[in-house]
């Protein structure tokens, strides 16, 4: 017999391609825009979903990247895009987009690394490299919205404080029920007490969930970032199981 | 004597196999026998196509190419994928 109880239907939003005009366009970082797509078509989407952005040249060369998404409701998508150097995708995206431009999108992808309202109520610890951050963020704001009880906690591994995606959004979800923890790797704000560095196996320690609290770990960040979180993690005595990463590329 | 079909009758089976999005499905390597999601796969996405390979012995599990007009679709490296019923 189980006492639990029944979880919340899963949503089904089987990916399509989709027709996005560009609402809005504005500076999140000093690399980095924030882009409001208005999608008639789009169904909605779960916490941690991505998108393919698929761009085609005047001479029919096409390039397709992804970006995860930081909102989840149906007609309208939010991302949070920081520029490659080099890439073929994300300059033009921050550089060149301009509101009323048309692009095609693919999605809602991706049915691992999400997080759903009711699935458990261990805490989840999330941890992010830079842009990392946009999938958390979108897992953080269903979390408030559905006012789910388990505790969240958010370690941001970030430049600058110029260079944090969503600060206001964060800023106003932080409570009780979710904490935040920056490491700054450059340069702190000016009453920061903490140390200025990059992240480590033992700052890890003190600003993440222990492991015996068994919390459900989301990393997300460049290539190198989350391979040497996964690899500090385990090393901590976490479970394999218990974390999932997703890697955008880079170093 | 034995039942014989072809292919089309596959095709009920298959829609329910091919789900939309597989990357949340378990599945073995056919090298070391890790078991893990898709998701968790080491792909690489600048050889010709996306190369997925696994996250223990790094065996090559799918490759995904597309050419011309079509995609191709190896699975070579996978077993035993596990599907909800």
């Amino acid at each position: 017999m189980s006492t639990r109880a029944a979880l919340p239907p899963r949503a089904h939003h089987r990916p399509a391609w989709h027709v996005a005009t560009v609402l809005e366009t504005r500076a999140e970082t000093p690399n980095a825009v924030r882009l409001i797509l208005d999608v008639p078509t789009w169904p909605g989407n779960e916490a941690g979903t991505h998108l393919d952005v698929r761009l085609t040249a005047p001479d029919g060369y096409q390039a397709t990247r992804s970006f995860s998404v930081a909102s989840s409701e149906p007609g309208r998508v939010v991302l949070g895009i920081d520029e490659v150097p080099d890439g073929e995708v994300s300059p033009f995206l921050v550089r060149d987009v301009r509101a009323g431009d048309k692009l095609e999108i693919h999605g809602p992808l991706g049915s691992y690394f999400l997080w759903r309202p009711g699935q458990s109520d261990r805490p989840v610890q999330l941890i992010a490299g830079g842009s990392g951050v946009v999938p958390l963020y979108a897992m953080a704001a269903t979390h408030a919205a559905a006012s789910d009880p388990s505790p969240f906690r958010l370690t941001y591994s970030v430049r600058t404080p110029e260079h944090v995606f969503f600060r206001d959004e964060l800023a106003a979800l932080a409570g009780p029920s979710f904490t935040i923890d920056y490491i700054y790797t450059r340069q702190a704000p000016p009453d920061w007490g903490g140390t200025v560095g990059r992240l480590t196996r033992e700052s890890l320690v003190g600003t993440t969930i222990a492991p015996h609290e068994r919390p459900r770990i989301f990393v997300c960040g460049s290539t190198g970032f989350a391979e040497s979180v996964a690899a500090w993690l385990l090393e901590l005595g976490h479970s394999p199981r218990d974390i999932l990463t997703e890697r955008y590329g880079g170093l | 004597m034995t039942n014989r079909l072809d292919g089309n009758v596959l095709a009920g089976a298959l829609a329910n196999l091919f789900v939309q999005d597989a990357t949340e499905l378990q599945a073995r390597c056919t090298k070391c026998g890790e078991i893990a999601p898709i998701a968790a796969a080491m792909v690489y996405p600048d050889a010709p196509g996306l190369i997925a390979r696994c996250r223990s012995c790094n065996h090559v599990l799918a490759a995904i190419v597309e050419a011309g007009d079509k995609t191709y679709l190896s699975l070579s490296g996978l077993s035993g994928i596990a599907v909800p019923s």
